[in-house]
């Protein structure tokens, strides 16, 4: 091992292809699906699914190694979180709405690959790599369960006579939750996984997630959510009444044990992804700050780097102080992402990518607007856009509070009936 | 590729750096401060540690190359013993480090085997001026040619060991641009202070005011000869160096105010357990983390040639110098009342912490 900061040629080639389509596809149409909201942008997901297909990736969350021979290619390391953490940065450079709506397996795939069986892994996830476009979602969230996630209501009792799952609950902000769930012409068929649980009594021991078919009887999407940023991605409240799923669709063990095992199968779909939320933040911040310092360069304000502190301008500090959180956070990511492809456990590193990302994305889009005055407000510029963009970042997949607790724990060596 | 983990010969200088720190340079880092003195074992101790040696090679008398990703490291784990400590410690290197990196190769014979071959001996470097707009760019110091021979006027601050240094690399401005030149002890015209700096951190490390009226030098001990040198690769150095101390000092906090806050009970549970304390805790662990990451990438640049290297060295250095005032500042806040009695650490941590907002030139890798 060593210490190297050299970006990989694979993943440097992957973001020098993906730029030209944010510039070509994504920023030309930015403002339109910001302000129509819940309109698809069909050209770029058909692009994209054909462009994915193309290299191999299922544009999911999950990584794709693509070393040529992976058993006797052993000099080289794998890359593959580092290359989804890359492209998910650069799509969001482009537009984050967007990228959230690339078609593939989001939240939903992610799931069943943390903690579905290979028989499970190979029913559910192949259908991202065929003809059409197609999607899944990941429904924990209730009206009254966000944060404690071990407060969801939703139930799953088994049938014993037809050895089916009977549903019944109500998910809100399920990300993509339409696309996966609704059948639309241009779309394959998608699923969304459901956090349930089987039995109330054993709290997170008894709480599975089970794959839903779409067009599945008694689910139906409720409402689609109006909101500050992200208009481009469908956000979904999904009722299930009497929803009847087969048996075999349950991630993990049907029956309950005294473990917690269910439950730790979603928080390692989170020890993946919280990395992943943080770079699609990151691609954000990254944008606002590019457009800043170019405005401030056709006005003829130059950043001078290098002079101490108190002979800048406020303007330069801000600007030094945005590149520094902007790289730092970076490679925070980078170094969560980097453990995963090495099989060491992030936990930690993942949940401090995201609190670092949540803060600073914020901070540089919030900034940025500030300085630019009257241009940073408008709606001429995007930058007002990526301002609202962007905190949501350090909101799902664990509120910034959440991923606080998440670190404080690992470090104090606390469980979380030590630290709530 | 990228990767996050020191090599097996990094490893190795970390876990002894390490346990230097912790077994010599802490413990005697309260005595040291209040009695303005550092024991001489404990400074021979650390520089037979061999970080400079192993910086410098065979040729000059070391046995391996300059590596600024090593060096960072290596001072990031002293710091977190003590920095007064450590930066005594690696004293010489700020007159080595130069010479090695931007030095002719008569000046690198003249001085490299008698450092690194010998036991620590007081070689140093002036930098810093005593100004509140101090810029290492655009120095007071000036050198002027004449007649085939610099003469350097000005008066330099908190320069470390300068009453018995055996030479000193006096850094000036020449037409614009920041050079440095070696000046042996007794040159004429070089005065020491005879009173040390009394500074608000820093006690321990012996440093001095360095005045030089008409220091006539001959034209050789200009560092890097006729041709000079480029001072931005030595600025970098010293950046990426205080960075990485100040990522050391700010982990002492941090893990001496974390420690504290699990045993510290309040209102019937331990202090660590409400979420004001611990979130502080994880925001100081992420910070560190995050500008650890800036340091080294910024090294590694350093070693590898990049043209970016000099910006990503002063990115590093500004943002680790907010983070390390921003985590001792809490390391106080968490131990309450008693963070601000001298008894612990970390009102020294404090008080050392802000100075890497303007005290780059103490320490080079
Ligand atoms: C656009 C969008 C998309 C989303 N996509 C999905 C999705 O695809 N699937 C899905 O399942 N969910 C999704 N979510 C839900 C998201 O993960 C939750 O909103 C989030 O976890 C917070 O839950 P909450 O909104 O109920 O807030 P609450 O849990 O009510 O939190 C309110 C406030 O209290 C704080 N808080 C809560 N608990 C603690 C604690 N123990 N200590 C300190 N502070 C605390 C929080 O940080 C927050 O500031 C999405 C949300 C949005 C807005």
């Amino acid at each position: 091992m060593s210490i190297e900061f050299e970006n990989p040629k694979p993943i440097v080639q992957m973001q020098t292809m993906l730029q030209s389509v944010a510039e070509n596809m994504m920023r030309p149409a930015s403002r339109e699906f910001d302000e129509c909201e819940h309109s698809i942008p069909w050209d770029y997901v058909e692009f994209m699914h054909t462009a994915m297909k193309a290299v191999g990736g299922g544009g999911g969350l999950a990584p794709v190694d693509d070393r040529t021979n992976v058993s006797t290619d052993v000099k080289r390391p794998p890359i593959g979180y580092q290359k989804l953490a890359a492209q998910i940065e650069m799509l969001a450079w482009g537009d984050v709405g967007f990228y959230l709506i690339t078609p593939g397996g989001g939240l939903g795939a992610a799931a069943v690959q943390a903690a579905g069986s290979p028989e499970q892994k190979a029913k559910f996830l192949a259908r991202f790599n065929e003809d059409k476009p197609t999607y899944a979602a990941m429904c924990m969230t209730e009206a009254g369960a966000g944060s404690d996630t071990s407060a969801i209501r939703t139930r799953a009792v088994l049938d014993e006579s037809t050895k089916e799952w009977i549903i019944n609950g109500e998910k809100i902000f399920v990300t993509g939750g339409d696309k996966s769930f609704t059948e639309y012409e241009k779309l394959g068929k998608g699923f969304i996984v459901v956090w349930a649980s089987i039995d109330p009594t054993a709290g997170r021991s008894g709480m599975r997630a089970f794959v839903v078919e779409s067009g599945t009887k008694g689910v139906s999407i409720v409402k689609l959510e109006h909101k500050l940023g992200i208009r481009a991605s469908d956000t979904a409240v999904i009722s299930l009444v009497d929803a009847r799923v087969p048996y075999d669709n349950v991630l993990g063990s049907p029956t309950v044990e005294t473990n917690t095992k269910g439950f730790k199968g979603a928080m390692a779909t989170f020890d993946a992804t919280r990395p992943l939320v943080a770079a699609s933040g990151i691609g954000v911040a990254r944008a606002a700050l590019e457009f800043l310092k170019e405005k401030l360069k056709e006005n003829g304000v130059e950043i001078r780097y290098g002079l101490p502190r108190n002979k800048l301008t406020s303007v330069e500090r801000d600007v030094i102080d945005m590149d520094i959180q902007l790289r730092s956070a970076w490679l925070m990511v980078l170094k969560a992402v980097w453990m995963a492809d090495n099989k060491k456990p992030n936990a930690l590193e993942s949940s401090m990518s995201k609190v670092r990302a949540g803060d600073i994305v914020t901070r540089i889009t919030q900034k940025a607007v500030e300085i630019m005055g009257p241009l940073g407000y408008s709606r001429e510029f995007l930058l007002e856009k990526w301002f609202r963009d962007a905190k949501i970042t350090d909101i799902y997949e664990g509120t910034g509070q959440i991923n606080r607790l998440v670190v404080a724990r690992q470090i104090l060596g606390y469980t979380g009936a030590e630290l709530r | 590729m990228y990767s996050f983990e020191p090599n097996e010969e990094q490893q190795m200088l970390i876990d002894a750096m390490g346990k230097y720190a912790v077994n010599d340079l802490r413990p005697a880092a309260h005595d040291a401060e209040e009695s303005r003195e550092l024991p001489k074992k404990l400074i021979g101790k650390g520089w037979e540690l061999g970080l400079l040696q192993a910086s410098t090679p065979e040729a000059y008398g070391g046995f391996g190359d300059r590596s600024a990703v090593t060096g960072a490291l290596a001072i990031e784990e002293m710091a977190f013993g003590d920095l007064a400590g450590a930066l005594a410690v690696m004293t010489p290197s700020l007159f080595a480090t130069p010479i090695l990196l931007a030095g002719t190769e008569a000046q690198k014979q003249e001085y490299l085997p008698k450092i690194v071959g010998g036991n620590w001996s007081p070689y140093t470097a002036a930098l810093i001026e005593f100004n509140f707009d101090f810029d290492p760019n655009a120095l007071k110091t000036s050198a002027k040619l004449s007649d085939g021979t610099y003469v350097l006027n000005g008066e330099k601050a908190f320069v470390p060991f300068a009453k018995d240094a055996e030479a000193i690399i006096v850094y000036a401005d020449l037409d614009g641009v920041t050079q440095g030149f070696i000046v042996p002890k007794n040159s004429a015209g070089l005065t020491i202070s005879a009173e040390r700096e009394k500074l608000m951190g820093l006690n321990a490390l012996p440093m001095y005011r360095v005045k030089l009226e008409d220091v006539r030098l001959p034209a050789e001990n200009r560092l890097g000869g006729e041709a000079g040198h480029d001072f931005e690769l030595i600025l970098a150095s010293m950046r990426v160096a205080s960075a990485s101390a100040a990522v050391g000092v700010a982990k002492a906090s941090f893990e001496y105010a974390k420690q504290y806050a699990k045993e510290r009970d309040a209102f019937g549970v331990k202090i660590a357990q409400k979420q004001a304390i611990a979130f502080m805790l994880a925001e100081m662990i992420t910070e560190i983390e995050s500008m650890r990451l800036m340091v080294w990438e910024a090294a590694w640049k350093l070693d590898n040639g990049k043209d970016d290297s000099a910006i990503a060295a002063y990115l590093a250095n500004t943002g680790a110098a907010d983070m390390a005032m921003m985590v001792t500042d809490r390391g106080v806040q968490i131990l309450g009342g008693h963070g601000y009695i001298r008894e612990h650490p970390v009102e020294m941590f404090l008080r050392n912490g802000r100075g890497f907002a303007m005290l780059v030139g103490l320490a080079i890798v």
